[in-house]
């Protein structure tokens, strides 16, 4: 461990090789490891693998829909594709993405703890996350599902493919999550270094808050859905079953309950995220500061009253509708303040164009186009005319893949050499970065005018008038694909070969730069005491930041 | 904020990990705490979050049986009355009076009579067992005449529509309480073990605290189910 010299920096000094990457390297030190930095490493593998997995099946359903009739392969194998491209992207990547890996290695670093509160229970989220992923895997090669992500009763209770065992690994899927929400929760209520008070804590961390208190109420509800389809898969008790007097809709609400709210467990980290970036590259601390850090609970607590805006054409009365309608619009007052305020921050800021701020523009462009359609599809008439259309799939891509990926890849770069002290190529950053947002585009607005005519989403075929536009979709998941190749090559460089950096090579007063990069096993020799805001840049010390 | 500012005092050291109080057992308190009593606080929070899981989790089959109950009215009443309604009120007191021994553990336990939180525990233990034969009973019955779920369903006596869905629910709601009655005894059963060692005594009895309030959750539960299905 690095000594501390009575009040210098405890981090200076030139023994870098003292982190946790180099505290143990036998597989067996990862594995049983109770380190936080070590289990976010081993979430951040495990949900980057299964975002490639989920966007190989994207790009089989891109190419087959190329074609308007039968191409490549048949119906069903289609249906299980597109069911497999949701949940692997939803379960498997964004619900644990960006919390389970940045969240895990960043909240303690940037509370100034020494770990999250319950480290076994940490590392116990990790098993049960991979336990339900090979679960819902052995489904998916034992046949597959076709249900769609959804799993709607009474389809999913009657489907021939394997929906138990998909049913039952995304149940399990659900601990984790919740596992994952109460260690964050505890961590900031009582692991917060002294003097950092509730609006002292870093943005990240408030937006993980918020995600975790979703986690928290809404995954219980989801689990029991998900077990009673289970239930209803194998002995049939018509629970959801309308020919024995159950009620399908019953089903919808329960999984919307959850699967609403669960947008924001995908989005409210990646804001998080971008609240951080802006503030390093633009020297500023955060516009607005409690705004952001309580829109973010805002979110979390008008998203648990939305979840009818996804069954607008199931005989919900106009009130009904209305009221779901105008709650869900409310989401979008907490999102434009975040958005008005991230601007807010960059203006008279001393911006450098990195390739973590590229992402953040790209998530700011995103947010808000995704995010009017959803004000678009909130208002209850229009949605009649673009419900179960490409019109809606486009819009959720733009929030939750736009958005989501776009600060996904933001955290990625921007902790980068945080995590490994290593730093990767700027320029094929940018390149990179350019050609997923273009891609991006060229993706998913031919898939707005597309649902805009009345494509239907999930269909295996289609009249030939939508073939054009399809095909410029497909070529638009290429280009998408091939940033996501230019990105694994460098990241995968700069992991082995990349150049040594400073502790804080972006110069950032963000909390989670106080400790070394890649940071020692107990993060702190000596808990910090907190006595700013996090990213004031107003205090003149030599070299600009903490340790550089 | 300069860097002196942000890391020079100090408050714990790298050596925290060894500061166990006497009396508590070695391990108990991980390095990342400053003290017992911020980690205790921190593992109580942490278990009434999960009880409010658990208490979101069976709220979605309450929500089921609140629709179902306004669908089949007349089912659910006829049905209702067919449970025999002396077992139910026996289990109910073997629950509550489960809850009350379960408090006492952690009280003797805290005042240092180690076999007398013991006994209280195995009390406990023993009255779970009581409960799920009486379930048992109660299930075995109702094979017997057919008052089972939908397609199972062969039951004469209630005839109104609607009846085998007060049967999908009476089973799907008590399923899942039995499960986690069982859960709770596991639990509890460990606890007597490391109770019976000498783990918890007036220093340090948290475990034994967890333990219980996951036994009174699993008898609050059913406290609402009893009426629900039993009585109206």
């Amino acid at each position: 461990m690095l000594q501390s010299v009575d009040g210098s920096p405890q981090t200076l000094g030139g023994k870098q090789e003292e982190s946790y990457l180099t505290d143990g390297t036998t597989l067996m030190s990862w594995l049983n490891t109770r380190d936080h930095k070590r289990v976010g490493v081993m979430f951040l593998v495990a949900v980057t693998s299964f975002f490639l997995l989920g966007g190989v099946f994207a790009m089989a359903i891109r190419i087959k829909l190329m074609q308007p009739g039968p191409y490549l392969f048949d119906a069903l194998t289609y249906n299980r594709l597109f069911t497999l491209h949701g949940i692997a992207m939803i379960f498997f990547f964004m619900i644990v993405g960006i919390p389970g890996a940045f969240g895990n290695f960043m909240v303690p670093l940037m509370l100034g703890a020494r770990d999250v509160a319950f480290p076994r229970l940490n590392l116990g989220s990790f098993y049960v996350y991979f336990g339900g992923v090979c679960l819902a895997l052995w489904g998916m090669i034992h046949g597959g599902v076709d249900t769609g992500w959804t799993f709607y009763t009474p389809y999913s209770s009657t489907t021939a493919t394997e929906a138990f065992w998909v049913i039952m690994g995304i149940f399990v899927i659900g601990f984790s999550s919740i596992m994952t929400g109460i260690n964050f929760i505890v961590t900031v209520h009582t692991l917060r270094a002294p003097g950092m008070n509730w609006f002292r804590i870093p943005l990240f961390v408030w937006a993980i808050y918020g995600t975790s208190v979703i986690q928290v109420l809404a995954t219980p509800v989801l689990g029991l859905a998900l077990l009673v389809v289970g239930v209803e898969n194998q002995l049939h008790f018509g629970l959801f079953d309308p020919t024995r007097g159950g009620d399908p809709l019953l089903f919808q609400h329960l999984f919307w309950f959850y699967s609403h709210p669960a947008v924001y467990i995908m989005v409210l980290p990646a804001m998080g995220v971008v609240s951080e970036v802006i503030c390093t590259f633009s020297r500023k601390n955060a516009f607005g500061y409690k705004m952001i850090a309580m829109s973010s609970l805002g979110i979390a607590f008008v998203g648990f009253f939305a979840w009818g805006h996804h069954m607008f054409t199931t005989g919900q009365s106009s009130a009904t509708a209305g009221i779901f309608g105008v709650i869900s619009m409310l989401v979008g007052v907490f999102t434009a303040i975040k958005v008005f305020n991230w601007v807010g921050t960059m203006y008279k800021g001393a911006i450098s164009f990195t390739t973590p701020f590229l992402y953040i523009c790209g998530f700011l462009y995103f947010i808000v186009f995704g995010g009017m359609t959803g004000i678009a599809l909130a208002t209850v008439g229009l949605d009649v005319h673009w419900h179960d259309t490409y019109f809606v799939v486009a819009h959720f891509h733009f929030v939750m893949v736009g958005a989501v990926i776009m600060g996904f890849l933001a955290a990625l770069h921007y902790w980068f050499p945080k995590m490994f002290g290593r730093t990767y190529h700027e320029g094929w950053g940018l390149v990179a970065g350019s050609l997923i947002i273009l891609g991006f585009n060229a993706t998913f607005i031919p898939q707005f005018l597309l649902g805009n005519w009345g494509m239907p989403r999930r269909y295996y075929q289609y009249p030939d008038q939508y073939q054009s536009l399809n095909v410029a979709s497909t070529a638009g998941a290429s280009l998408l694909a091939f940033g996501f190749v230019i990105i694994l090559i460098y990241l995968v460089i700069a992991l082995v070969w990349g150049e040594k950096c400073k502790p804080n090579p972006w110069g950032s007063k963000g909390f989670e730069w106080m400790t070394l990069s890649p940071p020692p096993t107990h993060n702190f020799d000596e808990i910090p005491v907190i006595t700013t805001e996090p990213h004031n840049y107003q205090t003149h010390t030599p070299g600009g930041a903490f340790h550089v | 904020m300069s860097s002196a500012a942000a890391a020079a005092p100090s408050v714990g050291g790298a050596t925290s990990h060894s500061h166990t109080p006497p009396g508590v057992p070695e391990g108990i308190l991980g390095h990342h705490f400053a003290s017992l009593e911020a980690q205790n606080h921190a593992v109580r929070m942490g278990m009434w979050l999960f009880l409010a899981t658990e208490i979101l989790l069976f709220a979605g089959l309450f929500t089921g049986y609140a629709v179902y109950r306004m669908e089949f009215t007349e089912a659910f009443e006829q049905a209702s009355r067919t449970l025999d309604l002396s077992l139910g009120t026996l289990n109910t007191f073997l629950l509550i009076t489960s809850s009350f021994t379960v408090a006492l553990s952690i009280h003797y336990a805290r005042s240092d009579k180690k076999w007398t939180a013991v006994a209280m525990l195995v009390a406990t233990i023993l009255m779970g067992f009581g409960f799920l034969g009486i379930k048992a009973i109660e299930y075995q019955h109702k094979f017997h005449i057919g008052a089972l779920p939908g397609p199972y369903y062969s039951f004469s006596e209630v005839t109104a529509d609607g009846a085998p869905m007060y049967f999908t629910v009476y089973f799907l709601t008590t399923g899942l309480h039995a499960l986690h009655v069982i859960i709770g005894m596991t639990v509890l059963s460990i606890l007597t073990v490391k109770t019976a060692m000498g783990r918890f005594s007036s220093k340090y009895y948290l475990g034994l605290e967890l333990g219980g309030l996951y036994w009174h959750l699993v008898d609050l539960v059913w406290i609402f189910l009893f009426p629900l299905l039993y009585l109206i």
